[in-house]
């Protein structure tokens, strides 16, 4: 009988920890499926954040690195300055990314590092129990906005990927979303991508990918994946906001 | 072989190079910029890998990262700069990662100033970061000394996994002095533990301080502590000066101890059975050193650039057996021979027999 | 012996480069040395000192409180530290820039008009370098050939012509009387 789905061989085959209905699995997947196309996983090494992923350092089967919270960037830079010929990446929540760790990220962009930034925004800190995050809607409640964000006492939602298109070192900087179908097959065409990228030397490639956290938003799976729809990719559209080689010069060295 | 003029901080930089370092990440900051400038230059020649961070929290972090994949990693600061990185040496701790951290200390608190002190010795020698771990931490006293050390922090670190320190200060990194670099011989130190691509060869290596189960974290942290107990029984270093017979013993260490040997002189041109016992090692502090090199001591001076830290573990190692008294200047004011001698002659009158 | 030199002026008159020069020739003549700059916020202009210890026996502490030999390349530094010198101790003073005396009847001072010198002779920033000389010439503690030798070995071979300044310079500290 021909095998048509199989678990990525760079996924390990362990239980994840994560909540039911949690996207991080999918986007798991889709990472460890371009690890194994590209067949780079004895040549990748992985750098963890601190937040719901923090213990994907178990389900990638590439070397991996804990990092501290928001410094997964820095982290990620020294081993790719030291491993050149390497292929590093961070997988970071939006806490991490752009709360604590918003100095590492904006400067490893600028700096045109050449590593692959996995992006989770799933509007929420979600190990910690639900807290605002610098992702989280204008009015959505979490724990810390008890009567909703307002903008007017604490200001509005970060968009990362505009934000970070701004710089000259940014590569790619993508927002996709795993909450449908198409959109699990744009995502992974994405992912793919900033991992070409990293190969052909282009600078920084950050992938957004906009996620759910049914446990803390107090839905269902399948409501979160309607508010995803509904309500993030109005505020976060969908789409590349930038794709070009940061550094063109050094084309044809 | 061929001595030359060296500042400290250029000398230590050169020293990690010829020890294999191979990166380094860093900020600036007084009195410690040289040493980035130094290797921002040659590491171009030498072949290695200089970045300029975009904060001291990075710049650990990145040697974090390098030293997870085996390589020898370096950064180094002053007083600021160093309470900064505390977060990434604890994590370095955690994961049991080797490295050198180079603190040019500065007088604090806060901003402080920029002139030399000592009043980092807690901060490196008990709470350079959160939870249950300590770093090796040297302390040269003369230019020669920091390029010396600069090799054995690098193979003890990698010998043991854990970050080593050299504390030095603005005086030692500023000054010039005559230096010559020995032939070194990197000690090749196998890592099958890092995290550099396993190329399909063996299972993953993870480089991690997160373990949440109690028991585990705790078992972790005892293995940490087994080797810990052996650095301390081979690794601590002091150097006696004029102990053998001496009635008063000055203990001090770094830049300060060269001013207190000074005084030593002085006390012994005037008849003084004084001598001086200097740390090389904070910590593993060299206990059994103390308690040899005051035997025949009725009175301990302690001489620090702070308001007195070093003091504490001093008279812990000779069980406060005999009186140990202090004599400190702080905020960037390097103690005179003069005043040090001033001590030494107030308590071999006896003020203490 | 041990000679305890501090070197004082402004930012940008070369004091270090002075204290420099002097620490190569002791270490020309295997001695121990050290050179221990003042560092501060300002760059240029502010002031700026320098001190360097010359001796047969290891160096305890770098920095000079007590200098035998000061040389003070403007009023505020010769100010400051003209009752640290130790008695008997030498002062070289560069008149062009400093107007006062020095009242001291202990210590030997010797006025050289250093900044007016260089430019007198077409050397620029070479006053530093003219009190050199003229220390040189008064205490013996460095010799002509040794100094020669320091220069050589701090001035890059490819700047042979500020080598060549420098020794010009030097010898006009030298030979001035006064």
């Amino acid at each position: 009988m021909a095998v048509v789905f199989e678990r990525p061989k760079s996924f390990a085959d362990i239980p994840l920890h994560y909540c039911p209905g949690c996207t991080h699995g999918i986007i798991h997947r889709l990472v460890c499926e371009v690890i194994d196309e590209m067949g780079i996983e004895g040549d990748t090494i992985g750098v963890c954040p601190v937040g719901c992923s923090v213990m994907a350092y178990d389900y990638f089967t590439c070397d991996m690195i804990e990092a501290a919270h928001g410094r997964a960037p820095a982290v990620a830079t020294g081993v790719k300055r030291t491993n050149p010929d390497k292929y590093v990446f961070t997988y970071q929540g939006d806490g991490d990314l752009a709360a604590i760790g918003t100095a590492e990220t904006v400067h490893a962009a600028t700096r045109g590092e050449n590593i692959v930034v996995i992006f989770v925004n799933n509007t929420t800190y979600g190990m910690t129990g639900g807290q605002m995050a610098p992702t989280t809607l204008p009015g959505q409640v979490t724990q810390t906005t008890p009567y909703g964000r307002d903008p007017k006492l604490m200001g509005y939602p970060v968009r990362v990927c505009e934000m970070l298109a701004t710089l000259t070192g940014t590569a790619l900087a993508q927002r996709v979303a795993v909450n449908s179908v198409p959109h699990i097959r744009e995502a992974k065409k994405a992912i793919r991508k900033a991992f070409e990228n990293q190969r052909d030397k282009k600078g920084f490639s950050i992938v957004e990918v906009l996620s759910t956290c049914p446990t803390n938003w107090g839905m269902s799976p399948v409501d979160a994946l309607k508010r995803l729809e509904d309500e993030m990719i109005p505020y976060y559209p969908l789409g590349v906001f930038k794709d070009a080689n940061a550094f063109p010069e050094k084309e044809g060295e | 072989m061929e001595r030359n003029l060296m500042k400290g901080n250029e000398a230590l930089a050169e020293a990690a190079i010829r020890a294999g370092c191979k990166c380094f990440f860093g900020y600036p900051i007084t009195p410690q910029t040289e040493i980035s400038a130094y290797l921002a230059k040659r590491f171009k020649q030498a072949g290695g890998v200089f970045l300029q961070a975009e904060s001291e929290i990075a710049a650990i972090n990145m040697v974090l990262g390098a030293a997870s994949t085996g390589v020898r990693a370096m950064t180094s600061s002053s007083s600021p700069g160093i309470s900064l990185k505390s977060e990434g040496i604890s994590y370095i701790a955690g994961s049991d990662l080797p490295c050198v951290i180079i603190n040019v200390q500065r007088g604090g608190p806060g901003l402080g100033g920029i002139q030399p002190s000592q009043a980092d010795y807690w901060q490196a020698t008990k709470a350079l970061g959160h939870g249950d771990f300590q770093l090796l931490v040297f302390a040269p006293n003369s230019v020669q000394e920091m390029v010396d050390t600069v090799t054995k922090a690098f193979d003890l670190a990698d010998e043991y996994r854990m970050p080593a320190m050299i504390l030095a200060d603005g005086l030692l990194g500023q000054m010039m002095e005559p230096v010559t670099f020995p032939e070194i011989s990197a000690k090749p130190v196998e890592k099958p533990w890092a995290a550099n691509g396993h190329g399909n060869k063996r299972e993953h290596n993870i480089i991690n301080s997160l373990y949440l189960q109690p028991d585990v974290l705790e078992k972790s942290v005892k293995d940490r502590f087994e080797r810990y107990a052996e650095i301390k029984e081979k690794h601590a270093e002091a150097e006696l000066y004029m102990t053998e017979d001496a009635e008063v013993v000055v203990t001090a260490y770094g830049a300060t101890a060269r001013v207190a040997k000074s005084a030593v002189n002085m006390a012994r041109e005037q008849g003084i059975k004084a001598g001086l016992i200097r740390p090389i090692t904070l910590w593993p502090f060299p206990v059994k050193q103390m308690n040899e090199g005051s035997k025949n001591a009725h009175t301990l001076i302690c001489v620090e650039m702070s308001m007195g830290q070093m003091i504490d573990d001093v008279k812990l190692a000779i069980n406060c057996s005999k009186p140990v008294e202090f004599f400190g200047r702080t905020g960037g004011v390097i103690p005179k021979p003069s005043e040090i001698l001033e001590q030494i002659k107030k308590y071999a009158k006896g003020g203490n027999q | 012996m041990t000679h305890d030199i501090l070197l004082a002026g402004f930012g940008g008159q070369g004091i270090l480069f002075a204290g420099k020069i002097l620490a190569y020739s002791g270490l020309m003549d295997e001695k121990e040395v050290s050179w221990l700059p003042s560092y501060g916020p300002e760059m240029r202009g502010g002031t700026c000192n320098c001190s360097v210890c010359i001796s047969d026996d290891p160096i305890g502490s770098p920095l000079v409180l007590e200098p035998s030999i000061l040389i003070a390349m403007n009023t505020p530094s010769l100010e400051k530290f003209v009752n640290s010198v130790k008695p008997d101790g030498v002062i070289i003073v560069d008149s062009t820039m400093v107007d006062i005396k020095v009242e001291r009847t202990d210590v030997k001072t010797f006025y050289v008009p250093a900044t007016q010198l260089a430019s007198d002779n077409g050397l620029p920033g070479g006053a530093n370098i003219i009190l050199l000389g003229k220390l040189f010439k008064e205490t013996g503690i460095v010799s002509a050939e040794t100094f020669k030798k320091a220069i050589e070995k701090v001035v890059p071979a490819k700047k042979a012509s500020l080598a060549a300044n420098n020794l010009k310079a030097v010898q006009i500290g030298m030979d001035f009387n006064g």
